[in-house]
């Protein structure tokens, strides 16, 4: 029974789930999971940035931080210039340059790598709320259009190829980085120098510049996650905007042991839980009082990791700066 | 790369920890952060002299000045003595936040049920209870930290937004004041309040009281030298037969307690109430001031009382200079900045570059 891994379980009990809810309910089923999706996109993203991070061996817990910055920064030049485009590049850019700087106090500076984190959530809380001008409007969001001919496809359709943009975009750097980590020489390098990072010096890898390199495109990813917020999901901000998502996606990146795709699943848990406990609350199937529903997805995630834990191995090299000749 | 290091040698640098050097550094850094904030009051087309007048001249002025300065850093204290605790076994609490939450709800609870008691009573049945509901709350993460393996970054962070909603249940459903639609509890009787020395809060001598007891039981007993080596060398622990379990689930629960009796005494000495506004973010802020204190037990108190004194005086220079009171969380950033930088660092002493806190552990 070789078929029947832990892994090869989940699916199949995610498929048949699906397949349960989708047989009694098919509409509300489909709009279920697309809300899912939506939902679940930001914390994809986000557990993303803190897996190319700890891949090269850099703890990142300043995703909250990013986040928040970026969505403000998207949402701001947004209204400034009244064009969202170029708030979503301006955000990009602020998010790589916050990459950057934790890179720079992680690498260069050699600091604890959890303050540093901490140091860029409140410049990021401080920066944003001292800033901050209320009643503001962007002048429109990334709308949803279809994707020909996939969208016609039933359930995945709706649930997967009717989206803004920026879902598209956001989908797609999660296959690339999958793809990248595991089938690139890029991947492995990395990789490498998250594990053994004086073996990989002593091939020939730059230890320190891959590491700057990788924390600055975390940073804008993890942009693209705060703009998707601000652009397309909801189109607003307001002071602490982001409530948690940046430390929620750690958990996500740990719960899918540091692997994109595991990460992108635990994401869609998360996701699609917050989803039916929506629909159990607008449907009033039950009498839950809300407080209960919106903190189901999080009691989930403690059970299922009390239940799964034990097995998941961080990489080797995390949270400790690089020197040579050690 | 700490593993490597004799614990005796980590234990000795870190009685060295508070030469003149190191105390020198965080005071150049706030004024290196008021200068940069500064700058940023200016960019606004307001002006930073009256600002900070008005902000440290409320905070720090007079003695009523003075005595909100303390109610505020009372819970910054436990905050940061919670976060400093955990740090110390190597955990990384970032649940002082749900903790605190636990706490202030359980007092107030306390505080509205056992009307009729008399104060000297009240008060700490109060506090105790507050205490126990917030090592209740981290002892399910040193709990599935010891014995499953669950990080208890992740757990703490799910238990901040769990507490929270649960909180948020009781205050607006079974402890809500009777015949009010806020979301809030009814107020706690007279004998359970905390008293004040004039205008000084009893509740921060009691922070300050308790910081000098955890600072004794880490240097000077042997549960705390267990938590320490626990949190220099998880292996060597093992190896000289301390039970590494039990002492991380207890670091945990005095973490967790230590956190509750913060939430405990500001319901009991300041607000009277659970109110969800009234705690938000005390936990988080321990975090930085935990770091700021070089998660020294008594180095947190400067740290609390200073970020103290920017909060109580914030309103004020708003309505003198026009400042968002949002500046403190900015100044806040760049004091944690210009602390740990070791650029400032290293031009003040060789710093061996030690690590206060560990990554993810394990």
């Amino acid at each position: 029974m070789k078929m029947l891994t832990k892994r090869n379980s989940y699916i199949l009990l995610a498929v048949a789930a699906t397949a349960f809810f989708y047989s009694r309910d098919a509409d509300v089923t489909t709009s279920v999971y697309a809300t899912g999706t939506a939902f679940a996109l930001p914390l994809a993203l986000a557990a993303m940035v803190g897996i190319m991070c700890e891949r090269t061996g850099i703890v990142n817990i300043g995703i909250e931080g990013t986040m928040l910055i970026s969505a403000f920064v998207a949402f701001f030049v947004s209204y400034l210039t009244q064009n969202i485009v170029i708030g979503l590049i301006a955000a990009l850019m602020v998010g790589a340059l916050m990459g950057f700087i934790l890179a720079l106090m992680a690498v260069s500076w050699r600091m604890d790598q959890i303050i540093a984190g901490t140091i860029i959530n409140i410049l990021a809380t401080g920066l944003t709320s001292f800033l901050y001008v209320q009643g503001k409007t962007i002048p429109s969001v990334f709308q949803s259009f279809e994707i020909p001919l996939l969208s016609k496809i039933p359930f995945f359709g709706q649930v997967l190829f009717i989206h803004g943009a920026l879902t598209f975009i956001g989908l797609a750097v999660i296959l690339i980085l999958y793809v990248g980590i595991y089938h690139t020489p890029w991947g492995l390098r990395s990789r490498a120098v998250g594990e053994h990072p004086s073996s990989a010096d002593t091939a020939g890898v730059s230890v320190a510049r891959l590491r700057y390199i990788n924390v600055t495109i975390a940073g804008a990813i993890g942009a693209l996650a705060g703009a998707y917020l601000a652009l397309e999901l909801v189109g607003s901000f307001e002071r602490g905007f982001i409530a948690g998502k940046g430390f929620t996606a750690l958990a996500l990146m740990i719960f899918g042991r540091w692997n994109p795709l595991g990460a992108l699943a635990a994401a869609l848990f998360f996701g699609l839980t917050q989803a039916y406990a929506n629909q159990l609350m607008i449907d009033q199937v039950v009498n839950i009082p809300s407080q209960f529903t919106a903190a189901l997805p999080y009691i989930l995630t403690i059970i299922v990791l009390t239940i799964s834990a034990g097995k998941v191995r961080p990489p080797a090299a995390e949270g400790q700066p690089y020197e040579k000749g050690q | 790369m700490s593993e490597t290091k004799s614990i005796k040698s980590d234990l000795d640098n870190s009685k060295k920890k508070f030469d003149v050097g190191s105390w020198l550094i965080p005071i150049i850094a706030v004024f290196v952060a008021l200068f940069v904030g500064g700058i940023l009051i200016k960019l606004q087309g307001l002006d930073p002299i009256v600002a900070y007048r008005s902000l440290f001249k409320s905070a720090f002025g007079s003695l009523e000045g003075i005595g909100v300065t303390l109610a505020k850093a009372t819970p910054l204290v436990l905050a940061g003595l919670a976060v400093a605790v955990g740090l110390r076994a190597g955990l990384f609490n970032i649940g002082a936040q749900g903790q605190l939450l636990s706490g202030a709800l359980a007092a107030a609870w306390a505080g509205v049920t056992f009307d009729g008691l008399p104060g000297f009573i009240h008060i700490p049945v109060a506090l105790i209870i507050g205490a126990f509901f917030g090592s209740l709350v981290a002892a399910i993460s040193g709990l599935l930290k010891a014995y499953r393996g669950v990080h208890e970054v992740i757990t703490t962070i799910m238990l901040n937004s769990i507490v929270m909603a649960i909180a948020d249940y009781l205050a607006s459903g079974r402890l809500r004041e009777p015949g009010q639609f806020l979301t809030r509890t009814s107020e706690i009787s007279e004998e359970a309040r905390l008293p004040f020395f004039g205008s000084f809060p009893s509740g921060f001598f009691f922070a300050v009281f308790l910081g000098v007891f955890i600072w004794w039981v880490l240097g000077r007993t042997t549960s705390g030298f267990r938590i320490e080596t626990v949190g220099r060398n998880r292996h060597a622990a093992w190896y000289s037969g301390i039970p590494v379990k039990r002492t991380v689930v207890s670091a945990m629960v005095i973490s967790g307690a230590i956190a509750g009796l913060g939430g405990a005494i500001e319901t009991l000495g300041i607000t009277y109430r659970y109110e969800p506004a009234f705690n938000l973010g005390l936990g988080f802020d321990g975090i930085t001031i935990a770091l700021l204190g070089r998660v020294h037990p008594i180095g947190i108190i400067p740290g609390a009382i200073l970020i103290g004194g920017m909060r109580a005086g914030a309103a004020n220079m708003q309505f003198d200079a026009g400042v968002a009171p949002e500046i403190v969380d900015l100044l806040m950033a760049l004091i944690l900045l210009f602390v740990t930088a070791p650029l400032i660092t290293r031009f003040f002493k060789n710093s061996s570059n030690k690590s206060m806190t560990s990554g993810w552990g394990n």
